[in-house]
């Protein structure tokens, strides 16, 4: 568990995590009203995808419109990333998500971690698995939310060969990664 | 009732993106009170001890499912107006290696890992951060990748067209191997903790 300190305010003992199925029909009913509502899914790594664009935009505009990648995700050009639906989705997932926490007595700094691993060395492993799911997550044109979550729940072909390739995957190298966290 | 509401043209894209950010403050605070918001949890998915991911994502498919199946049989839904994402076989098998195998090493997936950082834990941020390095990587190697990346596209298609089955069919058996999927964790879980309590670590 956490070994931070607390955030600030009085210290209390965490609450216990809500039952995991039930988080799973709220969050299926989050999505469900996301497609009455909008008809389209929830997404996260697309929010990124954003993000890289309008970095790129900023320090080299003509890179940006010539690649496509960067230029699928900056529109007309006229539009910031806050006027982006997967950049504000996001925004509103780290918000729900704080407010939570915080509702929890969870809302404190800290690192997760195996009991083996100093703090450094599970900082780079969690910059380099970040990296690793950044070009997987481009490649299968989604992650988590807009593959496994979005296009499972719509039975997409291509989402469902997404998640067992990323299962499978996960567990053939949980060897490698076995210090980490056990 | 006729869904989707924004599809329809019932309201604007003002409008659509206050309700980005009210559908995305409930996701996360579901995906934050499940626990995903925390690696060494996600990462107990990978080694048997904590099955929580399996439970929250396969109830989530189940919910919405079922929720899309009835809402269309009720005529409520007109499912061809929501976005189905394109199929491409070879990418997105390769992509989910790729995105695997960091999913295990990071402990956390890109949505999980904004949780993580808003509620203040340092490994969430170096997620993010190597998220948007990959992404930049990705983009900047693009001119390499691209043939991978465009092939064998099957377009927007699900399971019950290809196989040919129905729609209810492919539902009902969708949420009877996520059952037995439950069930199999609970033992699963069970007897992983019966093991570590017999003192094997």
């Amino acid at each position: 568990m956490s070994e931070g300190a607390p955030a600030g305010g009085a210290r209390r003992e965490p609450s216990p995590y809500m039952n995991p199925y039930l988080a799973g029909v709220g969050i299926g009913l989050v999505l469900l009203a996301a497609f009455a509502i909008m008809g389209r899914g929830l997404g996260a790594s697309g929010a990124f995808s954003s993000a890289a664009a309008a970095g790129m935009q900023s320090v080299a505009p003509e890179r940006a419109a010539s690649l496509e990648p960067y230029a699928a995700y900056l529109g007309d050009g006229r539009r910031g990333p806050l006027s982006d639906w997967l950049v504000l989705e996001l925004l509103g997932v780290t918000i729900g998500g704080a407010l939570s926490a915080w509702g929890a007595g969870r809302l404190r700094r800290g690192i997760e971690k195996g009991p083996r691993v100093s703090d450094r060395a599970r900082l780079m492993y969690a910059f380099g698995g970040g990296t690793i799911m950044g070009v997987g997550a481009k490649l299968a044109r989604g992650c988590t939310s807009g593959q496994a979550l979005t296009g499972g729940a719509l039975l997409s072909v291509g989402s469902w060969l997404f998640i067992a390739a990323a299962f499978a995957a996960a567990y053939a190298a949980s060897p490698l990664f076995r210090r980490e966290w056990t | 009732m006729n869904a989707p509401l924004y599809e329809v043209g019932l309201f604007g894209d003002t409008a659509a993106l206050l309700f980005a950010l009210g559908l995305g403050v409930a996701f996360g605070w579901f995906l934050e009170r499940g626990g995903m918001g925390n690696a060494n949890k996600l990462a107990g998915q990978f080694y048997f001890t904590d099955l929580a991911v399996f439970k929250v994502m396969f109830s989530a498919i189940v919910t919405t499912l079922l929720g899309l199946y009835w809402l269309s049989w009720l005529g409520w839904i007109e499912l061809p107006l929501v976005f189905l994402p394109p199929t491409y076989v070879v990418p997105q098998l390769l992509g989910g290696v790729v995105f695997g195998v960091g999913f295990v090493m990071g402990g956390l997936c890109p949505g999980t890992s904004c949780v993580s950082a808003s509620t203040g834990k340092t490994d969430g941020f170096m997620v993010v951060g190597g998220m948007l390095f990959g992404v930049f990587a990705f983009n900047e190697l693009f001119p390499l990748l691209e043939g991978v990346y465009r092939a064998t596209p099957m377009g927007p298609v699900t399971i019950p067209e290809v196989i040919g089955a129905p729609f209810g069919v492919v539902v009902f058996a969708v949420v009877a191997i996520a059952i037995a999927g439950f069930v199999g964790a609970e033992k699963l879980e069970t007897y992983m903790r019966a093991r570590s309590r017999g003192g094997a670590g």
